[in-house]
């Protein structure tokens, strides 16, 4: 298994490359309505609240957070599948925050998607081939004689039987068709795959297949990923960097390893501190920190820092009243906080090379 | 994947598309594996065939098998008073009526305008269910309101008297009602059975559209680049087939039902034009049926049997399409 995580990225170079996706910030609110005839918005869910974040060519770039903070949402208005209440998007240098009919389909090309479950993200009543096939002959890439042929290269590549062209998705087991959404993601030879926790529904043996799979391919055609996993291990496992999200707002930002070695935010702190340490002598010396409550409504978000209703080291009231901004901790980390944590937070010892590259999920 | 080795070995060399060991079945191979061991459905199906074997050669029976022309009056079969004397015989097989005519031919007849106005209305029911119920389902907004709300109004109607009242206002003048688009008539007691049994198809159509929307496999197409217009089409209508064609089917009996009703009110359908609802209802006036039962037994029967037959063809359906019930057996 090959696995560098971390430090190959790009130390202080990040300013002098063009990111293929640039979001500034971006907010999409949702309305909530009463009424039925006439229907009155009665307030809004901040499913994303304000996010600032660049993605270079060629990284995978990690975004992890709990259930319901935004993650997906912020995946859809990245593909313009939601747009952006507020802010702009931009992708090789070229706003696309308000691209419409012709050109957004022209942009589709370059932009594509992987779902979360395998089971739902393929049309029960079409055939895998007619799956595959669908976006070359949207978008005409390839000639319609060699459809059929293309189709097969790509199930071989991702390394499914060609001969099961004609079969139905539900012949098929999830990881093989998780296999299937990647050949369709594939097809058009996009720049960027969006992966929406594209492992979490399926068996932790084919987890790392599939995340096998999509590092090959990431080498072979040059993508760049946005991978969300709410699974930190799955995340460390891929990512070249990682972002960290908390009720739609990003709270932490930085390279895979200084992430996962001196978490700065208490959210992350609490994040890594509930990740299972499959090594029993690094496990002694981690430092639980436990959350209290549950995570508030994205309704009605906290005022001040998003975070310190259950944050162990928030101080009042400038938690409580001052929205902390993402300010540089060290090369390429930025943290959202008032009062980050101290280096070595949550391991204390051996950590420079005895963070354990454990496989693709510690579960 | 084991299988896929064996898969790999056995196909013939350059034959990408050959069916490999393992048989992949589509879900309408699947489908007929499970309605073929419903016997009540099957049998209730091959009863609604030979019915529609009936109306659709009905002219030729009249004319080579039995002689006698649906409207054809038999004046030597009625007694002084002009009451029917003459019951089911080798002659007449199911009797003849109060003018002499032969109700067999009639009912054969019946049959023909049953399933004509039945099969006509459902039809027209089903496209314009569809076409409403997906487009308030996948766009929503005001579109959706504006479409639920004219579902709502439609079955609130009391929807006799106002079929009725329709049925009067477009055979005021021969030419109909729409620029003579809708005569009086077989094509006016469709438009109006069609106009009132839409709302339920559209409703279902709208209800499934609306959990079809949200599955990934939507986005997904979105995310491709793939327009509302071939969403629809392709990925939503598919998904739709099983619910449609099971309701379609249901529908149809309650509009034979409806027909039968309309004519038995002697709307609509002229009196010429023989139909079930009308023949009952002949029967039913002045209480003939306690001296000629045959004028309405074999229409009701008629009646009774093809909607029973239709309901149990939708009920087989039903099971046959939904993955949920098991067939046993």
């Amino acid at each position: 298994m090959s696995v560098q995580v971390g430090e190959r990225a790009m130390p202080g170079t990040e300013e002098a490359r063009t990111p293929l996706v640039r979001l500034r910030g971006v907010k999409k609110y949702f309305p909530i309505t009463r009424g039925i005839i006439f229907q009155r918005r009665i307030g809004n869910v901040h499913a994303v609240d304000g996010v600032d974040l660049d993605i270079y060519p060629g990284e995978t770039l990690g975004l992890v957070g709990e259930t319901g903070c935004g993650k997906s949402t912020l995946a859809r208005v990245i593909m313009r599948l939601y747009d952006p209440t507020e802010g702009t998007i931009e992708f090789e240098g070229r706003d696309i925050t308000r691209l419409k009919g012709r050109e957004l389909r022209e942009l589709r090309r370059h932009m594509q998607m992987i779902f979360q479950d395998p089971f739902a993200s393929l049309n029960p009543r079409r055939t895998v081939g007619s799956i595959i096939s669908e976006p070359f002959r949207l978008h005409k890439t390839v000639p319609r004689d060699r459809i059929k042929a293309e189709v097969q290269q790509l199930m071989e590549l991702v390394g499914l039987n060609p001969e099961h062209y004609n079969r139905y998705p539900h012949e098929f087991s999830g990881g093989q068709r998780q296999r299937i959404g990647v050949a369709r993601a594939l097809a058009l030879r996009p720049k960027l795959i969006v992966c929406d926790e594209p492992v979490s529904a399926l068996d932790v043996s084919i987890q790392a297949q599939i995340l096998n799979l999509l590092e090959d391919l990431q080498e072979e055609f040059n993508l760049t990923y946005l991978f969300i996993a709410h699974d930190l291990s799955v995340v460390k496992h891929v990512s070249d960097r990682v972002a960290v999200m908390y009720l739609g707002k990003i709270v932490e930002m930085a390279p895979g390893g200084t992430l996962y070695r001196n978490p700065k935010h208490p959210y992350t702190g609490a994040l890594l501190s509930a990740v299972p340490i499959p090594d029993p002598r690094l496990a002694a010396h981690k430092k639980r920190i436990i959350l209290e409550g549950d995570v508030p409504s994205p309704i009605d978000p906290p005022s001040g820092c998003r975070f310190h209703p259950r944050c162990p080291s928030a101080q009042f009231p400038i938690c409580s009243e001052v929205e902390p901004t993402l300010e540089p901790m060290r090369p390429g980390q930025v943290v959202a906080c008032h009062f980050p944590l101290p280096d070595r937070a949550v391991i204390d010892e051996g950590a420079e090379e005895a963070t354990p590259s454990a496989g693709p999920s510690a579960g | 994947m084991a299988d896929e080795g064996i898969a790999g070995s056995v196909a013939a060399p350059g034959g990408g598309d050959r069916p490999s060991t393992i048989v992949g079945r589509s879900p309408w191979q699947i489908f007929w594996m499970r309605f073929r061991r419903d016997r009540v459905a099957l049998g209730a199906g091959v009863f609604l065939v030979l019915l529609a074997a009936l109306a659709i050669t009905a002219p030729l029976i009249a004319r080579d098998l039995v002689h006698h022309d649906p409207n054809a009056l038999f004046r030597d079969t009625l007694n002084e008073i002009g009451l029917p004397k003459v019951g089911p015989s080798a002659e007449f097989w199911f009797g003849v009526d109060t003018s002499g005519r032969d109700v067999f031919v009639r009912t054969i007849y019946g049959a023909r305008t049953s399933l004509l106005v039945a099969l006509l209305s459902t039809g027209f029911a089903v496209v314009l269910g569809i076409l409403l119920g997906s487009l308030a389902g996948y766009l929503g907004g005001w579109v959706d309101t504006v479409i639920s709300r004219a579902i709502d109004l439609t079955l609130s109607l009391p929807v006799l008297l106002f079929s009725i009242g329709i049925a009067a206002a477009c055979s005021i003048k021969a030419e109909g009602c729409l620029g003579g688009l809708i005569q009086p008539g077989i094509s006016l007691v469709t438009a109006i059975i069609a106009l009132f049994t839409w709302p339920y198809i559209g409703r279902i159509v709208r209800g499934q559209v609306l959990t079809i929307r949200n599955k990934e496999f939507i986005e997904a197409a979105r995310a491709m680049g793939a327009s509302t217009g071939r969403i629809l089409l392709r990925d939503v209508l598919p998904n739709l087939a099983a619910p449609i064609i099971v309701y379609g089917t249901l529908i149809i009996p309650s509009n034979i039902l409806f027909e039968a009703a309309l004519s038995f009110l002697g709307v609509g359908i002229p009196p010429t034009t023989p139909s079930w609802g009308r023949m009952i209802s002949d029967a039913a006036r002045g209480q003939l049926y306690t001296v000629a039962w045959w004028m309405l037994f074999f229409p009701g029967m008629a009646l009774v049997l093809t909607t029973l037959a239709f309901n149990l063809v939708g009920d087989g359906l039903r099971d046959a399409l939904d993955p949920r019930t098991q067939v046993t057996g």
